[in-house]
């Protein structure tokens, strides 16, 4: 029970993150590396703005929390249309692998001024840890790890739902189809584009927010996940949105059930990437990827 | 035509470009054993120049399959791993035998390198097959993770902790580093001007032509793969040479990408360019490493990735191609004589471009009785099309470029 609930809190953190690549694959064709380091940014945003908060003192914790994830949702959307405008659109039309490149470059560049900023050692904070843990019966469960699970699936839902039913969400999803035809229907393609940036980040937000209780801060910290989801986007089918969120939630609950498993637990990540191979080996498509498949 | 083509020696076909690599290798190897043997090099320097080498034999062997296969991989500090790992523990072992000289151990260690890794090669290779694109890349990288992840767990290997190996001789070691690489340019070099480097190529540019025309696209696919694996397990050995203590988080994704920019900077499909790319990455690498440490140490990956950004986005942008155009050396001197083959805007001159339609005739057909009276007669457009141009002035600065 305990490892099921975890699983779904890693797995959804998974695809939160995987939302993000698959979101950006499918509009712009391109594999947004950066994006893992987004992650990383806004967990150094939250843990800079509760440390700021905290020590002005007088105000409930759950409120300078909520003010800090707020500021870091910001700055992080910001980021990532500032990354978009900067760094991608220049490219446009240009061949993926240069946008790969200057997607590794990003990268990099987040990375060191993170260290520059923050300096490289760890740091810890506790915010969703700080709710303790709830007893089911005779399991032990983290209310972070629930709270993970509900607010992850609450958010994929919206956005499931902002997709089929808004403007810019079919918008959306005519960029990701024809970029050319969706242009002449009179789609912005540009706005799209950043606006599917800023959702991306935005989402890597919550995702950091989660992946507090998990880990410390520190400027690699997004590789690890960031490269993991991106292996549960392409588990998924890379560019569908119910892919992504299929994949994450497989890739957390194996990470999980191996990790609990003392044989196996120091080979976790070698099983997630064979894993990897074999579904794409099985289907070279990803499990819910199509022919003609629905991405954004 | 095709008696001048024959007659042409190999240096006006372009293949100096060839020799151009061997002859800088060459004569870099030979300056820095001069300077060693006269001067010596200092302890960093004798550090740094294998790393260069294999940097560089890396760059070559990913070149291969980026560049001339055409399939993106992000596993290639996976080999380099499997090759690091074996290679160094075959050392291990032949020098706890003894009365091996330290030479022949390290040839042996990186032929069993190079090929533990080629049939690595071939494993990953046959997912290759059916995978294209960016799902192949995270088949490689995914390959190269579980590489890692395995051989941080295995007792023997040294675990966590990494393997240590014997460091070579710093003042034979860089000899023998371009002598390898010298030879991994020569190998890959010859397969890209084979038949069998044409096929891959042809592979590259078309598949299914290239299978209608009777390629056998698996063979070729695997045998890249299987090449490159090996050149970058003989790289692993080198590192081990050099390093002294193999630790798996060196082979991480970021390792390979490293690679990867090295052949995209470089230019893919360019093995000298790889050379050049690979050369003076490493070079940067090192020096900013060195030059920046304790808080100014995040500058480097700073630098870095400016540099990066800018080169791609200056290279790449479509935005920015007539500045591109306007500023490569080929095509200054090319402007003259083809510009000659462009309809020209200024309409003064339209009146001079020969033309086989005559507008005037009503009914114009292209033999020599209707053009009895034209100023232009056919013959002689075909045979002295030059004459009727008005050639434009030659810049002047393009004719000094060779």
């Amino acid at each position: 029970m305990a490892v099921a609930i975890n699983g779904l809190s890693l797995g959804a953190i998974y695809a939160l993150i995987a939302l993000g690549y698959t979101m950006v694959y499918g509009i712009a064709k391109m594999l947004n590396f950066a994006h893992g380091d987004v992650i990383m940014v806004g967990a150094y945003i939250i843990y800079t703005m509760c440390m700021f908060t905290w020590n002005i003192g007088s105000m409930p914790i759950w409120l300078s929390s909520l003010i800090s994830f707020v500021v870091a949702m910001a700055v992080c959307t910001c980021l990532g249309i500032v990354i978009e405008k900067v760094a991608y659109k220049p490219l446009r039309g240009a061949s993926p692998l240069a946008a790969l490149i200057t997607a590794i470059g990003v990268s990099y560049l987040l990375q060191g001024i993170a260290q520059l900023i923050w300096g490289a050692d760890q740091r810890t904070i506790s915010i969703l840890d700080r709710l303790g843990t709830v007893n089911l019966g005779s399991y032990v469960i983290k209310w972070s790890a629930i709270i993970t699970v509900v607010v992850g699936a609450i958010i994929m839902v919206c956005l499931v739902m902002f997709i089929k039913k808004t403007r810019t969400g079919r918008a959306m999803l005519a960029v990701s189809e024809d970029k050319g035809a969706a242009q002449m229907m009179g789609v912005n393609v540009n706005a799209i584009v950043s606006i599917t940036f800023a959702i991306g980040s935005g989402l890597a937000t919550f995702a950091s927010m989660f992946y507090l209780p998990i880990t410390s801060v520190s400027p690699t910290l997004g590789a690890m996940p960031g490269i993991k989801a991106f292996a549960a986007a392409v588990i998924g089918g890379i560019g569908s949105i119910p892919g992504a969120m299929l994949g994450g939630v497989l890739l957390g609950v194996v990470e999980v059930v191996c990790n609990s498993i003392s044989a196996v637990a120091s080979y976790t990540t070698a099983i997630e990437f064979a894993l990897l191979i074999i579904i794409l080996l099985v289907r070279p498509i990803g499990l819910l990827g199509k022919k003609r498949r629905i991405k954004v | 035509m095709a008696e001048t083509m024959t007659k042409k020696s190999r240096f006006q076909n372009g293949k100096w470009k060839n020799y151009i690599s061997y002859a800088v290798i060459l004569a870099f190897l030979i300056i820095l054993i001069v300077i060693n043997l006269t001067k010596g090099l200092g302890f960093s320097d004798k550090s740094t120049l294998p790393r260069i080498a294999f940097s560089c034999m890396l760059a070559v062997s990913l070149n291969l399959v980026v560049g001339f296969l055409g399939e993106l991989s992000l596993g290639h500090a996976g080999f380099m791993c499997v090759g690091a790992y074996l290679g160094c523990y075959t050392a291990n072992v032949l020098r706890g035998a003894g009365g091996m000289p330290e030479l022949l151990v390290i040839v042996i260690s990186m032929l069993v390198a190079g090929i533990v890794a080629a049939i690595f090669g071939f494993i990953i290779g046959l997912p290759a097959l059916r995978l294209k694109g960016d799902y192949l890349a995270i088949a490689t990288l995914a390959f190269g993770e579980i590489v890692r992840c395995i051989f941080k767990n295995l007792p023997f290997f040294g675990g966590a902790m990494g393997m240590s190996t014997k460091l070579y001789d710093g003042n034979t070691l860089f000899i023998i580093a371009f002598v390898t690489l010298l030879f991994v340019v020569f190998c890959c070099q010859n397969l890209i001007n084979s038949k069998h480097g044409r096929a891959v190529v042809a592979i590259r540019d078309n598949e299914i032509a290239a299978k209608a025309m009777g390629i056998n696209v698996t063979y070729y696919k695997l045998l890249i793969f299987m090449v490159a694996a090996f050149f970058a397990g003989m790289a692993g050995v080198l590192y081990g040479a050099t390093i002294g203590t193999i630790r798996q988080e060196t082979f991480s994704y970021n390792y390979s990408i490293e690679i990867l920019v090295m052949v995209v900077l470089g230019g893919m499909g360019s093995i000298n360019g790889s050379l050049i790319a690979a050369a003076v990455i490493t070079w940067l690498n090192i020096t900013l490493q060195s030059q920046l440490s304790g808080a100014l140490a995040p500058v480097k990956s700073i630098v870095y990735a400016l540099i990066l950004i800018v080169i791609v986005i200056f290279s790449n942008a479509p935005a920015m191609k007539g500045f591109r155009e306007s500023i490569n050396p080929r095509n200054w001197k090319r402007k003259g004589p083809d510009d000659a083959g462009k309809i020209k805007n200024d309409a003064a001159q339209w009146d001079r471009i020969p033309t086989k339609i005559h507008m005037d005739d009503p009914l114009s057909v292209d033999t020599r009785t209707t053009y009895a009276d034209s100023p232009v007669p056919p013959d002689v457009v075909v045979k002295n099309r030059d004459e009727f141009y008005v050639k434009p002035e030659k810049p002047a600065d393009g004719k000094e470029e060779k």
